[in-house]
């Protein structure tokens, strides 16, 4: 079709009663265009093709990486807290245990601080301190995690071993369940101390979007609350909060994804210890921290081929979170049109 | 009655009094919350400046990684790592600007920009990590060593969802009539996209490839099993190659006082490098707002 364009505007261009060796050129530096144009317009749809490579070719590696291992372990991979790189026997629980724990302590803390941070940014900060304060909290953010892992290593983990940890398990000694969740020695390292440094690295996440959000609500719905005598407090919680209910979620969801396949934070203060502890205080592991630690030192197809098993967890989970987060951001965004 | 009656009757109206108490107490804490969540970037910059600062000398920069114990250098790291930060944005960039422009400018509306878009949201935020396992597999297994190379493409992979976001949102930003215009005095659409459209989004286009680089500067993890670490000079791409992370990672958990020493300096240098773009990057794209 395009070659019949082509000659259609060759025969328009001759007939016309220029010189022939204008319409020529002209013609030559048509064609040119045209190529280039059709070029650019098939380099970008390549491009943007080769995104969705990516991601398919991130799935399928993973997916053949793993197999070895999950055709030997079968599904109980998942439900099996032995990791024996001598025996070669190897299960996924522990590290999905430890995952799922120090991403839901720092959801615990971030989410309830990060909304009441963006609650101070978007209606009691004075103007002139809302940007600089947003921006530090977006330098936060920037922050690469392994700065976050070695401050915690030498910094933090010494502190609340000093500190904090025997503070709690002396509180909490004859409590029933805190004595458990509680319980000593306190090491310093662990899964307490990755879980609160998550926190803090999420928190940025959590604010920025809740602002965001917030930012977008508007002013005559607060207005025709402040006009009915609320506080400011009542207008956040009965008329923003409600109103930014799904966008405020799916930045959640962001900052969860974010704590789930956190690395670099999480390795160097959680101890990598393949067991499934009640004690919050006990040195654990993570997804991500064991490949981390284990992944170059690996022997054997099958230990490496765990690990991977490992990535594919994680990456699906992930997935699904994100996803979520994603789905309900693109719903707020609809709302809001 | 009186106005001032109403008002002092108001405030002793114990409904109203509660009301104003829990404002007061939520204010209050929104208040302490902000002073926590700044508490800790003042405690980390701080704690990094305070070590890292005693170890900055000359040598960082003019010695290689010295072995247990001994005294050195970050030589090494800093050039391994500007080389597969400045190949991974070599890589990376074209593609995520073209995406970004098929997106902004071909398929706005289209199946498989949406498709593309959302896949590319979920490799953004996708862990890092993920991505290094899926280079080990694509370019460590079959060539059977570890790489420089496969380091700058582990690191390329992180730049491109960054660019092509950061490209998408900012050829968005320019006004239709723009491209109109363009189109009304016979400009093919390439032509108006390289010409017209890339040069009004230019600021915002090089902010992004800035935060990539900002991103990518301080990962550690995609590089761990894909450029591994290299306690030598090296500029030979295809042997392993070290890179500020990973070294700050190994000497960071070692037993020995000057590696410890020496991660921390790394640590700052790492951390002066992104702050400094992201705010570079923040004023170029605040600098074109106004």
């Amino acid at each position: 079709m395009a070659s019949g364009e082509r000659d259609v505007s060759e025969v328009a261009l001759k007939g016309a009663s220029a010189p022939a060796a204008v319409s020529a050129s002209r013609a030559a530096v048509l064609r040119r265009l045209r190529l280039t144009d059709s070029l650019f317009h098939g380099l970008t749809r390549g491009a943007s093709l080769a995104v969705l490579a990516l991601l398919s070719g991130v799935i399928i590696a993973l997916i053949v990486g793993a197999a070895p291992a999950l055709g030997t372990f079968g599904i109980g991979f998942l439900f099996d807290e032995s990791w024996n790189p001598v025996t070669e026997r190897f299960g996924a629980l522990a590290p999905i245990f430890g995952t799922l724990v120090t991403s839901f302590i720092a959801m615990l803390i971030a989410v309830p601080v990060g909304l009441m941070v963006a609650f101070f940014l978007t209606e009691l900060c004075p103007k002139v301190l809302r940007r600089p304060i947003g921006i530090a909290i977006e330098l936060l953010a920037g922050i690469p995690s392994i700065i976050y892992g070695i401050w915690g290593l030498f910094v933090f983990a010494p502190f609340l071993q000093q500190y904090v940890q025997p503070l709690f398990i002396d509180t909490f000694e004859n409590v029933p369940v805190l004595s458990t969740l509680f319980a000593g020695p306190p090491y310093g390292i662990g899964m307490f101390t990755a879980g609160l440094i998550l926190a803090i690295m999420v928190l940025p996440f959590v604010t920025s979007i809740s602002r965001d959000v917030f930012d977008a609500v508007p002013p005559v719905l607060k207005e025709a609350a402040y006009g009915v005598g609320c506080t400011t407090w009542e207008v956040f919680r009965y008329v923003v909060l409600p109103f930014t209910r799904v966008g405020v979620i799916g930045g959640f969801m962001l900052g969860l994804g974010r704590a789930l396949g956190e690395t670099m934070a999480v390795t160097f203060v959680i101890g990598n210890a393949h067991h499934v502890s009640a004690s919050l205080f006990a040195p654990g592991t993570t997804i991500s921290a064991s490949i981390a630690n284990e992944f170059t030192e690996a022997v054997g197809d099958l230990y490496t081929s765990s690990l991977v098993a490992l990535g594919l967890i994680l990456f699906f989970i992930t997935f699904c979170v994100l996803a979520i987060a994603r789905y309900m951001l693109m719903r707020l965004q609809r709302q809001g049109r | 009655m009186t106005a001032t009656a109403t008002k002092s009757a108001a405030l002793t109206n114990p409904l109203y009094a509660g009301r104003r108490r829990r404002n007061a107490i939520a204010k209050g804490l929104a208040f302490a919350a902000t002073i926590f969540g700044l508490g800790w970037l003042v405690l980390i910059l701080g704690v990094l400046i305070y070590k890292g600062l005693g170890g900055l000398s000359l040598t960082v920069f003019t010695e290689n990684t010295p072995p247990p114990g001994a005294a050195g250098g970050l030589l090494n790291a800093i050039v391994g790592s500007l080389v597969m930060t400045a190949l991974a944005v070599i890589i990376g960039t074209p593609i995520g600007i073209l995406a970004g422009t098929y997106l902004a400018e071909y398929g706005r509306h289209d199946k498989l920009s949406s498709v593309v878009r959302f896949i590319n949201d979920i490799l953004l935020s996708a862990p890092s990590i993920v991505i290094g396992l899926f280079v080990y597999e694509i370019m460590v297994a079959p060539m059977g060593h570890f790489s420089g190379w496969a380091g700058a493409v582990a690191l390329a992979v992180i730049v491109i969802p960054v660019v092509v976001r950061t490209t998408e949102d900012m050829l968005s930003l320019v006004p239709d009539t723009l491209r109109e215009a363009a189109a009304s005095i016979g400009l093919p659409r390439a032509h108006m996209i390289v010409r017209i459209a890339y040069r009004a989004a230019q600021a915002g286009i090089v902010t992004g490839v800035l935060l990539a680089i900002a991103r990518i500067s301080g990962e550690t993890a995609p590089l761990l099993f894909t450029a591994l670490n290299n306690q030598f000079w090296t500029m030979n791409m295809n042997q392993p190659m070290p890179s500020l992370p990973v070294v700050i990672f190994q000497f960071a958990l070692s037993p020995y006082a000057e590696w410890q020493k020496l991660a921390w300096t790394g640590a700052l240098l790492i951390t002066v490098t992104v702050l400094g773009l992201s705010i570079l990057a923040r004023s170029l794209t605040s600098a074109r707002k106004s």
